[in-house]
């Protein structure tokens, strides 16, 4: 039962680290209406850079300062190169749109920072912790709180500040937004710059557990059913579904492996979101849209 | 807000007169027939025509399912994993079975396979349906390497295919190997433009561009979108096998991943959606272009350049022209081709000539 339980808070450990990643999903969805497939390539520009300025030598501020400056900078050129020019298309032009965006991001951090992998100390030890009775890694504690934090903070700005508001008025619709003056170029490089934001704090932290490097663009794949479990927008959903997924592919991996074959995580979360949808079509806390004919 | 939709419509008119299309088609078939042959290379039939006529023909396969029923998907390479393996179990197993008839057999169970991920899009509609999708991707793969039956008793899975043979006529060669492909590639897009043109292809048409329209048309919006799961998932499978057995020759489940899947759907945005034409044209940019890249940079920078680098500036370019594509060019290539036409005919006064397309 102790095994159990261990599994089953580890998982639910890790699943908040995918709830990071979702989260940068639902600012963009929320704030541009774009479905942003980069996220996860935006996680490993992040990290390759912060990881090369510190190797450089700079201290972890500046390095931390300098690479959400760049985030800041792309996230300008995103919204006058990508999305100014794609406004009014439909929702899956856009989203292939930022496939190729993807695409650009992981060659840019490439061809600038090479494929080598790099380690990452930002002060965090993955040593066991009992609690409890249970060993739990001090990371994944030290990770949960930090995205508990940031989670809580993002929910403040975008709920009850008249940022917050704007976001929204954007989202629900661009025309009207428009039309009492709400500049949508600004908040949409704001929505684009704060997701940066989180996906430098994501990249931080994954990066100082399993290393800087390719597959950290790889979360991408595992906060989709995460997204698609708590619906695109709502950031409490995504929590709730970031926990179920990492609770729910860690027990599968262990108790279910062994009798139908290793490897589960792999596609766990994708059957796991498809039976959500079936049941639930719009995810857990999503809103259903009404088709205008 | 009145949103712009995803695909403008598609041009139901045709740009050449029936005779003249026609006869330009048997043109282009019979330059393909012959010329390899006359050419000669074994470089050009394996590594150019050969995966350039089988990515045209997965391209078509999504394309049905995307650019004319508008369901996205990314689990393309996924369906051609099971034409593969289907078509190698019917090949090892039945050892009497004709290679057309594996081939058939392979494509049916891909289709099949198709339509059960294709199920919840009977519930889940636009963009949650990439969920089904996607888990078709992880999961099909896992599950071809995970049990060695589908293999034959290989423990990591892979496949290699057996001396392909048509009766007497031994097709295990280069050449061979483009004559099958190019003879299974010709048939199904012919076979599918028919589809297409018909009424099957028009219901697509009208599901993709609103369903509760198509549905006040009497058209049964479910079941069309079922079938364009099945008969794309029938295309990619038998493109999948001819990936197996006349490209590769030695394929594991892990060669048919995301990435392959992203790279049809690529083709497809630079071809062009709902354009037939445009899997083809979208296919040789795709083959051509890495071919390019690494000649122009050897001849820039001279010697050997880091392929790791040069895999990167590949990305970074691919990205930049799938952005550009959907800006400046949403109908692709195809349309480019077919503007640079028009201007020229117009230019020799056989404009009068052509119904107008919009």
């Amino acid at each position: 039962m102790t095994f159990f339980l261990e599994v089953l808070i580890g998982g639910a450990l890790a699943g908040v680290m995918y709830s990071l990643v979702a989260i940068g999903f639902v600012l963009i969805y929320r704030a541009s209406g774009v479905f942003n497939f980069a996220q996860g390539t935006m996680i490993l520009f992040a990290a390759l850079t912060f990881a090369n300025l510190v190797e450089m030598g700079a201290p972890m501020v500046l390095a931390f300062a300098v690479t959400l400056a760049l985030l800041v900078v792309s996230a300008i050129l995103t919204e006058r190169l990508v999305l100014r020019p794609l406004a009014n298309r439909s929702v899956i032009t856009l989203f292939l749109a930022t496939l190729g965006l993807s695409y650009v991001f992981e060659g840019v951090s490439q061809i600038a920072w090479g494929t080598q992998v790099h380690a990452l100390d930002i002060g965090l030890t993955d040593d066991p912790i009992a609690l409890g009775g249970l060993n739990l890694s001090r990371f994944d504690l030290a990770a949960t709180a930090i995205a508990g934090v940031l989670v809580a903070a993002l929910a403040v700005l975008t709920g009850r500040t008249g940022l917050g508001l704007s976001l929204r008025a954007v989202a629900a619709d661009p025309l009207a937004a428009l039309s009492i003056g709400i500049r949508q170029e600004r908040v949409t490089v704001i929505a684009w710059s704060l997701a940066g934001f989180v996906a430098l704090v994501a990249g931080l932290l994954w990066g100082a557990r399993s290393g800087v490097q390719f597959s950290l663009a790889l979360i991408v794949l595992k906060a989709l059913p995460v997204l698609i479990i708590g619906g695109f927008t709502s950031v409490g959903g995504v929590i709730v579904a970031g926990i179920l997924v990492g609770a729910g592919e860690k027990l599968a991996e262990i108790f279910l492996g062994p009798i139908i074959g290793s490897g589960i995580e792999n596609w766990f979360a994708y059957v796991l979101a498809l039976l959500f949808l079936l049941i639930r079509p719009t995810g857990l806390f999503g809103q259903r849209d009404f088709v205008r004919i | 807000m009145a949103t712009v939709p995803f695909f403008r419509p598609t041009p139901l008119g045709l740009s050449l007169r029936p005779a003249a299309r026609n006869m330009l088609s048997a043109l282009v078939l019979a330059a393909a027939a012959l010329l390899p042959f006359v050419i000669g290379s074994d470089y050009l039939f394996s590594a150019i025509l050969v995966p350039f006529l089988i990515l045209s023909l997965a391209g078509l396969g999504l394309n049905v399912l995307t650019g004319y029923a508008g369901q996205l998907s990314l689990g393309s390479a996924a369906f051609m994993a099971v034409g593969a393996f289907a078509t190698y179990n019917l090949l090892v197993r039945l050892p009497d079975l004709p290679l057309p008839a594996a081939l058939l057999g392979g494509g049916l169970v891909s289709g099949l396979v198709g339509l059960g991920f294709g199920l919840p899009s009977l519930r889940i509609k636009g963009f949650y349906l990439i969920a089904s999708t996607l888990a078709a991707q992880f999961f099909i793969p896992w599950l071809l390497s995970q049990y060695s039956w589908f293999s034959n008793g290989n423990a990591s899975g892979v496949i290699t295919a057996p001396p392909l043979r048509l009766g007497p006529v031994d097709l295990d060669s280069p050449a061979g190997h483009y004559a099958a492909t190019l003879a299974v590639v010709v048939l199904i897009t012919w076979m599918a433009a028919n589809l297409l043109k018909g009424p099957t292809g028009r219901a697509w048409i009208a599901v993709r561009d609103l369903d509760a329209s198509a549905a006040a048309l009497g058209i049964a919006p479910g079941r069309a979108k079922l079938f364009a799961f099945a008969v794309s998932s029938f295309i990619l499978g038998i493109a999948g096998a001819l990936w197996a057995f006349t490209y590769l020759g030695t394929v594991e489940p892990a060669g048919f991943d995301l990435d392959r899947s992203f790279q049809i759907l690529f083709i497809i945005i630079i071809g062009g959606l709902g354009s037939i034409r445009g899997n083809f044209l979208g296919a040789a940019f795709i083959v051509l272009l890495p071919v390019a890249l690494s000649l122009a940079a050897s001849a820039i920078i001279g010697g050997n350049v880091d392929p790791a680098l040069l895999e990167n500036i590949q990305k970074l370019l691919f990205g930049a022209l799938i952005i550009f594509f959907l800006v400046t060019e949403p109908d692709g290539l195809t349309q480019l081709v077919d503007r640079a036409h028009r201007t020229r005919s117009s230019w020799i006064g056989l404009g009068k000539f052509r119904q107008q397309e919009r």
